[in-house]
């Protein structure tokens, strides 16, 4: 069986005053049916452009996506439609996602209403079964987003992106907005969501921690491309790419007695516009050289992990 | 840290806040945003303030500086003795010369605690000629060195906010605090806005600065990673409440309170496997609506009746060690 979501060579291009901006630039992966796949980099590296460009909410400049084996990188009018009701997206923040003049039930029927299949008890009944399945009080069903909390107002979003029971999902950052305790609540609400419906996710997050404990794989983003790609678990055992290693030095751990040694990079993530070939971290990384200038290739070093980084042998061997 | 239960004004700490009351009053409706907090701060130490949004932590922050915005907020009772003076006490021209030069706060938010339309240089050098007898040019002199000290190349002097990226902002909003040595630093959740590289960067920037100059610090955080990292004591912070103080390793080691034992289990690790997070369940307290006896009793999985009916005070667990629970037990240290 094909994966559900597979993107080859995807590439996001924007005109700017300053230049062509390669938000995504030759981004290839897949998702199985029913994993999760972590998106992680710093502010401005791609990952949001990414997630939108998969579920055509933005154009991709170039490369190609397939969903269920078919090629959808062009698909209009009513197959539109269909994959729109198949891939949907939870944003960021609950508060300016939601229409703040809509009821919660206007908020989730909204789908509904516009696909037009259903009849107005139908939309009712599914309104009420979403409310329940996520959690939200049938009190709350005439509530206006400003008088629910961040959590609520999240789980309203959840909802809607499940309503006409889509099989992926694009989860845009969908915590972090959230404090701690509210936090774990909508992780593990997604998770119970993922074993019940059988969903695919593409997790977006800048949280490395919640990267981990969410993803079945995880892909590290830098300027636009994907610098290394592992199991979960797997990239935090051996990260292999000088960037990774930085990126998981720098989480403060809670872990006060363990001292782990820190990396810290010099400068600051620049953006992608007219990029040389090569290395985009190569500015950054104590170990660029000459061949670090050359288009770099993710290539795979241990089973099922992927580096893109013509050294990436001898830094580790080291 | 210590907390005497004689509340003896200072004991030689160089900040000790004692019984602060602080609300908000809107529309006729009351916002118990501090409920009686008292803590202790040692010269050259860092205190972290941890706790969710709306907890109050930024309130007891704005209170030290009397920055408070009357209305809606009022400083009800307390006092906060800084080197022995009962700041609470002072008159505002006075307090004016506490503000940036012994006592200056970092903001969460680099972009509104700069002028946009300021060259940053001038921003720190207008600190400098505010609390200190120097011409221009040696106010220049000194901004540019406090520049080049948080890592911005004094050619950038004349630059504005917008020119900068917000890991830069955040170095120039630092530079400006630190520009007159001030003895108590106030930073309110410093890196939160940042990427974790340039948290990284700033983190490690704040504490070889605190190292060179022995400034004290109030460290507030969402993040308990960050205070692990920075801090030497915790206060945890519910609801305008401390429920747990203690140094840092006894916090992190031994927690006691439900609440805190709720925020550590619903984070997940970067090196150890959980299956599902234990989140605390429900919601924080509507703060014009507290519940009575405990604030945390609605949420607690222990909760009793004398938790839902008595006011519950701090004791100590183990020597230095507090927690505002009736339940815990003394830890074995």
């Amino acid at each position: 069986m094909p994966a559900l979501v597979e993107a080859r060579h995807l590439r996001k291009y924007f005109e700017t005053p300053r230049g062509l901006l390669h938000a995504v630039d030759d981004v290839s992966f897949s998702i199985e049916r029913g994993k999760t796949m972590g998106l992680v980099g710093e502010s401005g590296c791609g990952k949001s452009t990414l997630g939108r460009v998969v579920i055509h909410l933005l154009d991709s400049t170039g490369g190609s996506v397939y969903f269920e084996g078919e090629d959808v990188t062009h698909v209009d009018g009513r197959k539109l439609r269909k994959l729109r009701e198949d891939m949907k997206i939870i944003f960021q923040d609950p508060y300016s996602s939601l229409n703040p003049r809509m009821t919660v039930e206007q908020t989730i029927m909204e789908p509904l209403i516009i696909c037009g299949r259903f009849t107005r008890k139908e939309r009712q009944e599914e309104a009420d079964r979403l409310m329940a399945m996520v959690g939200i009080d049938q009190r709350l069903r005439l509530c206006y987003p400003h008088e629910l909390d961040g959590g609520r107002r999240q789980r309203v979003g959840i909802a809607r992106a499940l309503a006409l029971n889509p099989k992926f999902i694009v989860c845009d950052e969908p915590v972090s907005a959230l404090d701690v305790s509210i936090q774990a609540q909508i992780l593990n609400l997604l998770q119970d969501l993922q074993d019940e419906l059988g969903l695919t996710y593409m997790f977006i997050t800048h949280d490395l921690s919640v990267a981990r404990h969410i993803s079945d794989e995880i892909c590290v983003m830098y300027l636009g491309q994907f610098v290394e790609k592992s199991p979960a678990k797997e990239l935090f055992k051996h990260p292999l790419h000088p960037y990774t290693q930085a990126l998981i030095s720098a989480v403060p751990s809670i872990d006060i007695h363990q001292k782990r040694e820190r990396v810290i990079l010099e400068g600051e993530i620049t953006s992608p516009i007219n990029p040389r070939p090569g290395c985009r971290f190569a500015r950054r990384c104590k170990y660029e050289c000459k061949p670090c200038h050359q288009p770099q290739q993710l290539e795979e070093i241990l089973p099922n992990h992927f580096v893109a980084c013509c050294r990436v042998r001898e830094i580790n061997c080291q | 840290m210590r907390m005497s239960k004689a509340m003896s004004s200072h004991n030689g700490s160089l900040l000790s806040v004692r019984n602060l009351l602080v609300e908000y009053t809107t529309e006729g409706q009351v916002i118990h945003a501090v409920n009686g907090v008292s803590f202790d701060l040692e010269r050259g130490k860092t205190l972290g303030l941890v706790g969710e949004t709306g907890a109050g932590k930024t309130s007891i922050a704005k209170a030290i500086l009397r920055i408070l915005p009357d209305p809606p907020a009022k400083i009800r009772s307390g006092e906060i003795y800084l080197d022995g003076q009962d700041l609470l006490k002072m008159s505002e021209s006075a307090m004016r010369q506490v503000r940036g030069r012994k006592v200056s706060m970092i903001f969460q938010d680099p972009m509104t605690a700069l002028n946009p339309i300021m060259r940053v240089g001038d921003q720190i050098a207008e600190v400098i000629r505010l609390h200190n007898r120097v011409t221009g040019r040696q106010a220049a002199q000194r901004a540019t060195q406090m520049l080049e000290m948080v890592g911005i190349p004094g050619e950038r002097y004349g630059e504005y906010p917008h020119q900068f990226s917000g890991g830069m902002r955040q170095r120039v909003v630092i530079a400006m605090a630190l520009a007159c040595s001030p003895e108590l630093l106030l930073a309110d959740e410093p890196t939160t806005a940042l990427d974790v590289t340039i948290q990284a960067q700033v983190l490690e920037m704040i504490s070889r600065l605190k190292r060179d100059f022995g400034t004290s610090m109030i460290m507030i955080s969402h993040n308990l990673g960050v205070v692990a990292d920075v801090c030497d004591d915790l206060a945890v912070v519910y609801a305008g409440q401390i429920v747990e103080l203690g140094r840092k390793e006894a916090i992190f080691d031994r927690p006691t309170h439900p609440y805190t034992l709720g925020l550590f289990g619903a984070v997940p690790h970067l090196y150890e496997d959980a299956d599902r997070l234990k989140p605390i369940k429900g919601l924080p307290p509507d703060p014009s609506n507290l519940p009575t006896g405990c604030h945390f009793h609605p949420r607690c999985p222990r909760a009793t009746d004398q938790c839902r009916n008595e006011r519950i005070a701090l004791r100590e667990v183990e020597a230095g060690h507090l927690c505002r629970c009736i339940q815990a037990t003394s830890v074995e240290g």
